[in-house]
């Protein structure tokens, strides 16, 4: 593409032939409007409706087959294992049941307890974790945004504050479980707590250092405007958070999970972290795998979740 | 460069600035510290539509002055007043543009030149508003881009925008061009020019190339220490000058060259003028 009255590309000609005006800074006003000069957006920078740029966006075919070949070289290494935890059990022998059972007899107990009459089936004690998990999740996460702003952008807030969060997020997500249930007892609230306590110190951290780094050229230039106090916060430093708030909200995902299981680990009796020691207790080696596997594939599609989620909010930056 | 819209013209506040004694001095950064005392006793009038050009040498506090002004900062003493009436914190009367675009990055053109709009502007007339002076600055075309997908040129032509779409009565522009090409920074005088033409607010500008001062401004205002002061003593205004000829001026003037090599000495740059070719162009 050749940029109009662009320096090095050839004559400088208007679109009849004419030499370009425009070109001439003493000339004041050009016969011609030329609308877009040499300063014009680089070429290769081209705005689709949508405002992203086309540059960054291959074609669509290439982008769909580049996905799959993405998708496809992740569950590589998965069905390796899985062929070799086959192998490994039922074809050679090398483990017995008791040991490490094979991927067919975990599902197998999966089937039997999605199935079962008596007790909690399987998807309570999914339904039940995920419910813990996500109220935790937005309890943590508000209350890590609010204190991280504070401390971000309060010189006071920081001196009072930083030092004495600090330290609490050094305890240890098991050493917060006595104090809860002697406190909260033993319910769901206690539970909740937990959760929400893992997913609140990512978020805090991200937010208020994050906070704290933004250009203090794009703060100054929005106080310049009449800007201040909240509106502030809003139009300019949380945009500008904004990157780093989502990472946090994403560590913070990943930590309800660890803590969901401290929590589900003692004084419970629903959910994948009791079928997890329930099953210890018992012996039940196939139904630890299959809380494993299940806890794994939950964290990971919930994180694949709030990474389109992110990958939307971040269209912008 | 051309404007390619017919620019509606507004009725427009241009207020006149009064600079009385003022002085700021920075507390000492450490302690043990001294205080540092940037300017003082500076006094300056400015009427009402005015172009007045501040120079002087770096850290000499020409972009503290700007900051007094715009009410970014406090003056430590004097006070500086706008219409008469004296600046306390950010003033909405005026407006500031930055040596840096200082644009939003995820906003786009539009969107940035927005935040400049009054508080309660309505809606669709800020809206109007906004295409109005992008189209004022050339960038009609590009209202959907953001910051990043444009030349340095046409982000600070936005941040121009943004400063205008305040209304504001004094416009205050700290190096709006210091960090552009030459070429671009020439086209950029003749915009601000014909901006000024068309919304004729009161502009002071700080800016570091004597011959863009002499190009836009109806008077050059040069600040620095007192000859022979030590270089920790607070800067003041040396002199002011009235620039002769109508604008748009001729860059090549002799007038303008005998000012520019007087600023220059003004500003400790041996000039290598020779006053001769002068004086044979006044004769013809």
């Amino acid at each position: 593409m050749t940029i109009p009255g662009s320096i090095g590309t050839g004559p400088v000609v208007d679109r009849h032939g004419k030499p370009l005006r425009a070109l001439n800074q003493f000339d004041a006003r050009a016969e011609e409007p030329v609308a877009v000069q040499d300063d014009a957006p680089p070429a290769e920078v081209l705005v689709t409706e949508h405002g992203t740029a086309a540059v960054e966006r291959p074609r669509p075919g290439s982008r769909a087959s580049g996905r799959v070949r993405r998708i496809g070289l992740s569950l590589v290494v998965p069905v390796l294992l899985l062929v070799a935890w086959h192998v490994a059990t039922e074809v050679t022998g090398t483990f017995a049941s008791y040991e490490l059972p094979s991927p067919g007899s975990v599902v197998a107990a999966g089937v039997e307890l999605a199935t079962r009459e008596n007790g909690p089936t399987f998807f309570t004690h999914i339904q039940i974790s995920v419910q813990r998990v996500l109220i935790g999740f937005v309890i943590g996460s508000v209350t890590g945004l609010a204190v991280g702003a504070l401390v971000g952008l309060s010189r006071l807030a920081d001196g009072l504050l930083a030092g004495t969060v600090g330290a609490v997020r050094a305890v240890p997500s098991l050493g917060w479980v006595p104090l809860l249930v002697l406190w909260i007892g033993i319910n769901e609230d206690s539970k909740v707590l937990l959760v929400a306590i893992g997913a609140f110190f990512p978020v805090y951290t991200t937010v208020a250092s994050a906070l704290r780094h933004v250009d203090p050229h794009l703060v100054e230039a929005g106080r310049a405007y009449g800007l201040r106090g909240t509106s502030l916060l809003l139009r300019v430093q949380l945009p500008a958070a904004t990157p780093a708030v989502v990472s946090g909200l994403r560590l913070a995902l990943a930590q309800s999970w660890l803590f969901l299981v401290a929590a589900e680990l003692i004084a419970s009796s629903m959910g994948l972290g009791f079928l997890l020691t329930d099953s210890a207790n018992n012996g039940r080696v196939d139904r630890i795998l299959l809380s494993l596997v299940t806890l794994a594939v939950l964290g990971k599609v919930t994180d694949a979740l709030i990474g389109v989620v992110e990958k939307r909010l971040l269209r912008r930056w | 460069m051309a404007i390619t819209a017919p620019i509606t013209v507004r009725s427009h506040p241009a207020h006149p600035v009064a600079v009385r004694g003022v002085g700021r001095t920075f507390p000492p950064r450490d302690r043990g510290g001294r205080a540092k005392a940037v300017l003082a006793d500076v006094d300056l009038d400015i009427a009402a539509g005015e172009i007045v050009a501040l120079i002087g040498a770096s850290g000499c506090g020409k972009s503290t002055l700007l900051r007094q002004v715009s009410g970014l900062d406090a003056p430590t003493a004097g006070q500086i007043l706008i219409d008469g009436t004296p600046v306390a914190g950010i003033d909405d009367r005026c407006a500031v543009a930055f040596q840096e675009p200082r644009l939003l990055p995820w906003r786009t053109l539009a969107q940035n030149v927005a935040i400049g709009l009054p508080r309660g502007t309505d809606r669709t007339a800020g809206a109007q508003r906004v295409t109005e002076l992008l189209e004022l600055v050339g960038l009609g075309e590009c209202t959907g881009y953001r910051p990043r997908q444009v030349s340095g040129g046409m982000a600070q032509r936005a941040s121009l925008a943004r400063a205008l779409a305040r209304n504001p009565g004094v416009l205050v522009l700290d190096e709006p061009f210091g960090a552009l090409d030459a070429l671009t920074r020439l086209k950029m005088q003749d915009l601000l020019l014909e901006v000024h033409a068309a919304e004729p607010t009161t502009v002071l500008l700080v800016t570091h190339d004597v011959d863009e001062a002499l190009y836009l401004a109806d008077r050059v205002v040069l600040l620095g220490r007192p000859d022979g002061a030590p270089t920790s003593a607070p800067a003041g205004v040396r002199s002011v000058v009235t620039v002769p000829g109508a604008r748009p001026r001729d860059r090549a003037d002799a007038q303008l060259a005998l000012l520019r090599a007087q600023l220059l000495e003004g500003l400790g740059v041996p000039s290598h003028h020779v006053a001769h070719d002068a004086d044979a162009h006044h004769s013809i």
